[in-house]
């Protein structure tokens, strides 16, 4: 199974203010968001962020061909507990998920 | 009517092309926007009231930019100023603008619009149902607002426009909504508001929303119906693609953007291309709220830190670095409690696995053997002085501590001497909030000073 990252053009991740972070896949063309559009859902996305699915916020934009994602963040930006300030290397963990 | 907003740069700091900005004046703007800050740097500039970026190099861009607004004759406003947007970056800022003022010959109108609020009034406005909570919700109740060392409350369009009334030459405002100073002297104007806010939005990363993002400079027409945004960076092109995913960027929503007084919705924004480089906008909405809120930022002091950076090139410890932090830290917990009398509630000891996890931590899911792993054991207590006492203490055992019990010593790799280092004090974020306003002057304060230099 092919890694995330090696079909789309690009993903990235950063804060939405200092309680959100937002990920967004840029799928590049109609035919690669529409084979990853039905295996990204809240629930494979809630579970690789260890997130409450209830919380995730999903957005599936076919005229950019992008998904996106955004949550609060697990720790509050700049908080003792803090690992990445920006939340930039967030999108890595989706850019390698395994898809069909 | 059509009023054209040079955009410079996405925030002071970030710099620009100068040559973008040279032709951008020559095409006769209404007004000069800039950005100065954002929480995006974390809290410890709104904790200290301090600016990110220096003052010698924020002192360059602002000269280059009060040069231009002279020579387009039109107002310069700059929203969040150093940084934070606090009473102390605002005076902070228009203490530069003195200065330049005097290099430069010029006589200016300075407007400062102060965001900095008092504690005690933001209490009163929670004790009377005045503050509401943002998702997600974080612990914080009306006696919160004491515990801060600074608060600040976005302003919006109505707090910029004020100030240009004043027929300053020179905005300097404190914290401000990203999009308020862009979308101000439009919508006095009779923009259309959907355009005005969603062009706003556009613009207030500079050109990237380009094909040259580190340009800085760009040019947004706003008129009746909506919006055209032009890059000035030479060979530099706005496209119908990447304009319309800039919404994307570091928003929650790529559809809808809360602002003071109501919230933009693009969903019904169409985007189409004008000539090659140049991207018009029409369509979106602007929906007023009932009630008049402003976000609320606060930042309060959550301890000092002292790290120690080592890092472990021998095999055995870099395959076994987690379970060697694991027996260090509970060793190190020992000694603690008995040496200094500390329990666990007095100090936090943290470690970092570099090369491992320290990252993404938990959610990290991917193993493998890197050469080396630096572990960065950060130590946080409420004075610096237990911070570094605790640092010193470990110092030793960080260099030398065993796996096992019975080995020869090991010892590892400092890259410092001393190994410690005094952090200094860590900030956290404390408020996600909104207030509600009866008039939107009322948290916020308006000076104007005249400086004259012939």
């Amino acid at each position: 199974m092919p890694e995330l990252g090696s079909l789309v053009s690009r993903v990235r991740s950063k804060n939405a203010g200092p309680f959100w972070l937002t990920i967004d896949i840029f799928c590049g063309d109609t035919e690669t968001f529409e084979r990853l559009e039905p295996q990204l859902t809240t629930a494979a996305i809630a579970k690789l962020y260890d997130q409450p699915g209830q919380t995730l916020k999903r957005f599936a934009i076919p005229e950019l061909h992008v998904l996106k994602f955004s949550m609060p963040r697990i720790n509050i930006q700049g908080s003792r507990q803090d690992r990445d300030m920006h939340a930039s290397q967030w999108a890595w963990l989706l850019s390698e998920m395994q898809v069909d | 009517m059509r009023t054209r907003v040079l955009i410079p740069t996405g925030a002071i700091g970030l710099g620009f092309d100068a040559d973008a900005l040279a032709r951008a004046v020559a095409a006769k703007p209404d007004i000069i926007c800039v950005d100065g800050g954002s929480t995006d740097s974390g809290p410890f500039y709104l904790g200290t009231g301090t600016s990110k970026y220096g003052r010698d190099a924020t002192r360059a861009e602002w000269r280059a930019l009060m040069l231009a607004r002279a020579e387009a004759g039109v107002p310069l406003v700059v929203g969040t100023a150093g940084t934070c947007g606090t009473d102390s970056t605002v005076d902070w800022m228009a203490e530069i603008t003195r200065e330049l003022a005097a290099e430069l010959g010029q006589t200016v109108k300075i407007a400062k619009l102060y965001s900095s609020q008092d504690a005690a009034t933001v209490t009163d406005a929670w004790s009377a149902g005045e503050v509401h909570p943002l998702e997600p919700v974080i612990p914080a109740d009306a006696g919160a607002p004491a515990t801060l060392t600074n608060i600040v409350a976005l302003a919006g369009v109505e707090q910029i426009t004020a100030a240009l009334d004043t027929g300053a030459d020179i905005v300097i405002a404190g914290r401000t909504t990203d999009t308020a100073t862009i979308a101000a002297l439009p919508l006095k104007r009779g923009a259309h508001p959907g355009g005005a806010w969603h062009g706003a939005k556009i613009g207030e990363c500079g050109a990237l929303c380009s094909t040259n993002p580190t340009s800085g400079v760009i040019l947004i027409d706003f008129d009746e119906d909506g919006f055209t945004v032009q890059p000035m960076a030479e060979g530099a092109k706005a496209t119908p693609a990447l304009v319309s995913a800039h919404m994307l960027y570091e928003n929650s929503d790529p559809f809808i953007l809360y602002e003071p007084g109501g919230h933009l919705d693009v969903r019904g924004a169409r985007y189409s291309a004008l000539t090659e480089r140049e991207v018009r906008v029409e369509g979106s909405e602007w929906v007023p709220s009932d009630n008049y809120t402003v976000k609320l930022e606060g930042a309060r002091l959550s301890g000092y830190q002292s790290t120690i950076l080592v890092t472990l090139r021998e095999r055995r410890y870099v395959q076994n670095a987690q379970a060697w932090v694991d027996r260090l830290g509970t060793f190190l917990h020992g000694e603690i409690a008995s040496r200094m009398g500390l329990g666990p509630d007095d100090y936090a000891l943290d470690f970092r696995l570099i090369g491992q996890n320290a990252t993404l931590g938990a959610l990290e899911n991917r193993a493998g053997t890197p050469v080396e792993v630096g572990v960065l054991a950060i130590v946080t207590a409420p004075t610096q002085q237990r911070a570094a006492e605790i640092a010193k203490l470990a110092n030793p055992f960080l260099l030398h501590y065993p796996l096992t019990d019975d080995e020869p010593q090991a010892t590892f790799a400092f890259p410092f001497s001393p190994a410690d280092s005094a952090r200094g004090a860590l900030y956290e974020f404390a408020l996600n909030h909104v207030m509600t306003l009866d008039d939107p002057m009322q948290a916020f304060r308006l000076e104007v000073e005249e400086v004259a230099h012939a």
